[in-house]
């Protein structure tokens, strides 16, 4: 999730540390987010859904049609993209949750396999429809917010305003919408009693199918849920970044680098991955090569997979 | 090598934790060649997870295991079936797309060579799935499959052979071949056995089992007569 | 698979084989320029879906991150050729060791995983390698790639881009694979494979070293695939960093699905099939890809076994 800064380089090193972290604090939050989808698919019906990141473009491209089509005042476009993407999104995944994963009895590798598949059919038909442009969403707010850096002048401690360091109101705003949101999700899953009953299905499927939990359904559900997340992280991103047909790629490698280093299906194990490999994607792209940085990631995943499947965060295992 | 008249299997102090639970508890075993030991134990009393850390298919916590008078401990699972030893599951487990002959092949190893073959057949024949070798093992009865699994055992004459619950869901008749089969072996096994009748009439020592200690070891007259075994199997204490 | 073992099926599979390899070998005389190029680069293609076979079809590897093998094998040629000024000979014969020297590295880690882990590993190691490529701009010319000149494709006096000479260098690679792919999965050595993909723990308890023979498999198939990397980028002229993406690893996976995993001739009806549709597809609409999407989502709920697989089930059992 780069984002650029022109002009940045004048900034000098303080003050470009704390614009970085910003910047990776907004790419944070969605992240943890979209990854918190993906775990939660995971957690819940053990399979590994490829075609999360596709989810997440399908919610930027609907953001933008329903913003385009309302018109008006930016806020209305957004808030009806608000809720109208994830929950169209979320009905998609479901119906594809019960045409294709559930035939394939959730078999790990053939839904890897079919979710391929579903990541091309996807993302193709939105080239088809959409096209291969990438369209911004007016943001519904967007105040420009200068930061104070603290400069020491030899006559004591100065307070002023570094040109470029700054950040808008609609960041902090997605900042704020993301904490909250994972906050919903933490007491939907530990509160309700939908939630309860996803955690029976997570801990022994046959016993809570046995206890007349209808497992059909609230896999569905699940995966709705977790696609529809998704999706949401991408509505918030959209007036910042731009919708476009390929959008998905590095949502999903990030999720996976997070759910993967966060303990697979641990939810407080994912939303820490997620800020730390948010923070430091944000602060590692302003100062090294992004793509040197993305092959440490990938190593990364990989060699925590091979030598600490457990997840860094997760405890217990074959330690 | 001085296995000539040692023991064949040796196991001190053996000990496996999982988590919390000690499922093998200093278990010290010598079983001398030739002979047919009976591994016997209520539900949960360790005997698979035993017989697991002799074939070595998981490692002990502690304790060591010798075979022939050398010490495999640090040997993975594959070394020691090549070192002599062969395991039959308790779960029937055979190729279930290949054919009988070649799952007796692939146990074999030699294939290429005239002997092996003959190896392959002969197990076939002493099971007495020879007529059926050419049959997909998935399609074969449930006892014949079972049977295929012991010629796998069988076909490389190993000096040690592990059975877990050969007799399991097998009908009076085969049951009865099947001990016919085991008596003419000169070799040593290790039998975890359910079925009394197969015990008494197979092994010459019983070692038994209870919540991964031994409990009692000796002939099986001595053992059916044992009050500990006995206060053991029906649950009292 | 089933009967392979007896002498008479396996004389008509290899009578199979041999007819097949025949076939290709006249329509060399007999196609039409159109046809007669793609057929070339499908026979390329199909090379990598054989390397990639031995690791999926017979041995129940599913690595996702074949594309690093068919990319050292192409790059591995390309850079010694360009950078080096290596001779086509000897700088193939780089490229397939890049390969195997990859899959030897990158095999003896992701084996520690099993499953969904092991196809996750194989899939960061292939970014990793893709990523690689970009980063080292300078020598790769990342996405852009580089072209091999006419005067650098000849092959022991062999003008390789000459139609008919780069048909017959395709031919050959490919047969070469299927009848090594023949031999290898009624070997000794191919039928333990065949035993830990039908059940590893059991192949251990037969007393079988798994470990070294999935990572034998892996070497034997990165190097096959690293093969076909090599030949692609010196029959076709062009190296570039497309063959080393994620679309890549996909490619073979879907080849392989759709003729029939754990087949001999599985990979190349698979890689026709596919390379017909896409290119029918592609004239009508740019986002000819929804086609592998469809066709992977209805293989799987459809006909996991493949076209050949599914042939095999019903109608010749004995086909290996």
């Amino acid at each position: 999730m780069g984002v650029s800064y022109p002009g940045v380089r004048a900034l000098e090193f303080g003050p470009h540390l704390l614009l970085a972290t910003l910047e990776g604090a907004v790419g944070a939050a969605v992240l943890a987010l979209t990854a918190l989808g993906l775990s939660l698919v995971f957690g819940v019906m053990r399979v590994v859904n490829v075609a999360h990141g596709e989810f997440y473009m399908l919610g930027a491209v609907i953001a933008w049609w329903v913003a385009t089509a309302v018109g008006g005042h930016p806020a209305l476009g957004f808030v009806a993209a608000v809720l109208v993407a994830p929950l169209a999104v979320g009905a998609l995944a479901a119906a594809a949750d019960v045409t294709v994963l559930k035939r394939v009895n959730y078999d790990p590798e053939r839904t890897i396999v079919a979710t391929i598949g579903i990541l091309y059919i996807l993302q193709q038909l939105t080239l088809m429809t959409y096209g291969p442009e990438a369209r911004p969403v007016e943001p519904p707010f967007n105040q420009r917010i200068p930061l104070p850096w603290f400069e020491n002048t030899g006559a004591g401690w100065e307070l002023y305003y570094p040109w470029g360091l700054s950040t808008t109101s609609y960041k902090l705003f997605v900042i704020a919408a993301s904490a909250g949101m994972l906050l919903a999700v933490w007491l939907f899953m530990t509160r309700s009693r939908t939630g309860l009953v996803m955690r029976a299905t997570q801990a022994d499927r046959d016993m809570a199918q046995t206890f007349g939990i209808p497992t059909d359904r609230v896999y569905a559900l699940v995966f709705g849920i977790g696609c529809g997340l998704a999706a949401l992280g991408a509505v918030l991103i959209v007036p910042i970044q731009q919708a476009h047909y390929l959008m998905g790629a590095d949502p999903l490698l990030l999720s996976f680098i997070v759910v993967i280093i966060g303990g697979l299906g641990s939810l407080p194990g994912t939303v820490i991955a997620a800020l730390i490999i948010g923070l430091s994607d944000g602060i590692i792209s302003v100062f090294f090569s992004a793509t040197l940085a993305k092959i440490l990631a990938t190593l990364l995943v990989a060699f925590v997979l091979v030598f600490r499947p457990q997840g860094l965060f997760g405890g217990g295992g074959r330690g | 090598m001085v296995a000539v008249t040692g023991p064949v299997l040796e196991t001190r102090g053996l000990i496996r934790r999982f988590g919390g639970l000690t499922a093998v508890d200093d278990v010290s075993l010598s079983v001398p060649k030739g002979q047919i030991r009976a591994l016997i134990g209520p539900n949960g009393a360790g005997k698979t997870t035993l017989v697991s850390l002799i074939s070595g298919r998981i490692p002990p916590s502690a304790g060591r295991v010798f075979f022939e008078g050398r010490d495999v401990t640090a040997l993975p699972a594959h070394r020691r079936i090549r070192a002599g030893m062969a395991y039959t599951f308790q779960i029937t487990s055979v190729f279930a797309r290949l054919s009988a002959r070649e799952n007796v092949r692939l146990a074999a190893h030699r294939r290429g060579s005239a002997a092996g073959r003959d190896a392959v057949e002969t197990a076939l024949s002493r099971t007495g799935i020879l007529d059926r070798a050419d049959q997909v093992a998935g399609d074969l009865a449930y006892g014949h499959q079972r049977l295929l699994e012991i010629a796998m055992g069988l076909v490389r004459a190993p000096r040690l052979l592990i059975l877990d619950e050969p007799t399991q869901g097998l009908a009076q008749a085969e049951v009865a071949a099947f001990n016919d089969l085991i008596r003419a072996l000169d070799t040593t096994v290790l039998l975890i056995e359910h079925n009394m009748d197969v015990v008494m009439e197979l092994a010459q020592v019983v070692t038994v089992l209870n919540f991964g200690a031994v409990l009692a070891e000796g002939p099986p007259d001595t053992i059916r007569s044992d009050a500990s075994v006995q206060a053991a199997y029906l649950g009292g204490a | 698979m089933i009967r392979a073992d007896a002498p008479s099926t396996g004389r008509r599979a290899l009578a199979l084989h041999l007819g097949l390899v025949a076939v290709l070998l006249a329509l060399n005389w007999v196609l039409p320029a159109y046809y007669h190029g793609n057929l070339a680069r499908i026979m390329v293609l199909a090379t990598f879906a054989v390397g990639f076979n031995v690791a999926f079809g017979y041995t129940g590897l599913l690595s996702l991150g074949h594309a690093m093998f068919f990319a050292a094998g192409m790059y591995g040629m390309g850079l010694t050729l360009r950078h080096l000024g290596w001779t086509p000979g000897p700088a193939l014969v780089a490229g397939v060791l890049s390969g195997v020297a990859l899959a030897a590295v990158a095999g003896a880690l992701a084996l520690r995983t099993a499953g969904v882990a092991f196809m996750i590993v194989t899939l960061m190691f292939s970014q990793a390698a893709y990523l690689t490529v970009l980063y080292f701009g300078t020598w790769t010319r990342g996405d852009e790639g580089f072209v091999i000149q006419q005067a650098e494709r000849v092959l022991f006096g062999l003008d390789l881009s000459d139609p008919d000479l780069r048909y017959l260098a395709a031919w050959a690679i490919f047969s070469g694979a299927t009848l090594f792919c023949l031999w290898l999965v009624q070997a000794p050595f191919g039928r333990v494979l065949v035993a830990i993909r039908e059940n590893e723990d059991r192949a251990t308890m037969l007393g079988y070293d798994t470990f070294a023979r999935k990572w034998g498999a892996l070497v034997i198939s990165g190097g096959i695939s690293a093969l076909a990397g090599a030949a692609y980028g010196l029959l076709f002229g062009y190296v570039g960093a497309t063959f080393a993406s994620v679309q890549y690893s996909i490619f073979p996976l879907l080849y392989v699905l759709l003729g029939g995993a754990g087949t001999v001739i599985g990979p190349f009806v698979g890689t026709l099939f596919m390379f017909f549709l896409i290119d029918i597809s592609s004239g009508i609409t740019s986002a000819y890809m929804l086609v592998a999407g469809v066709v992977l989502v209805a293989l799987t709920l459809f006909a996991p076994q493949g076209l050949v697989g599914e042939l095999r089930r019903r109608l010749a059992p004995w086909l290996p």
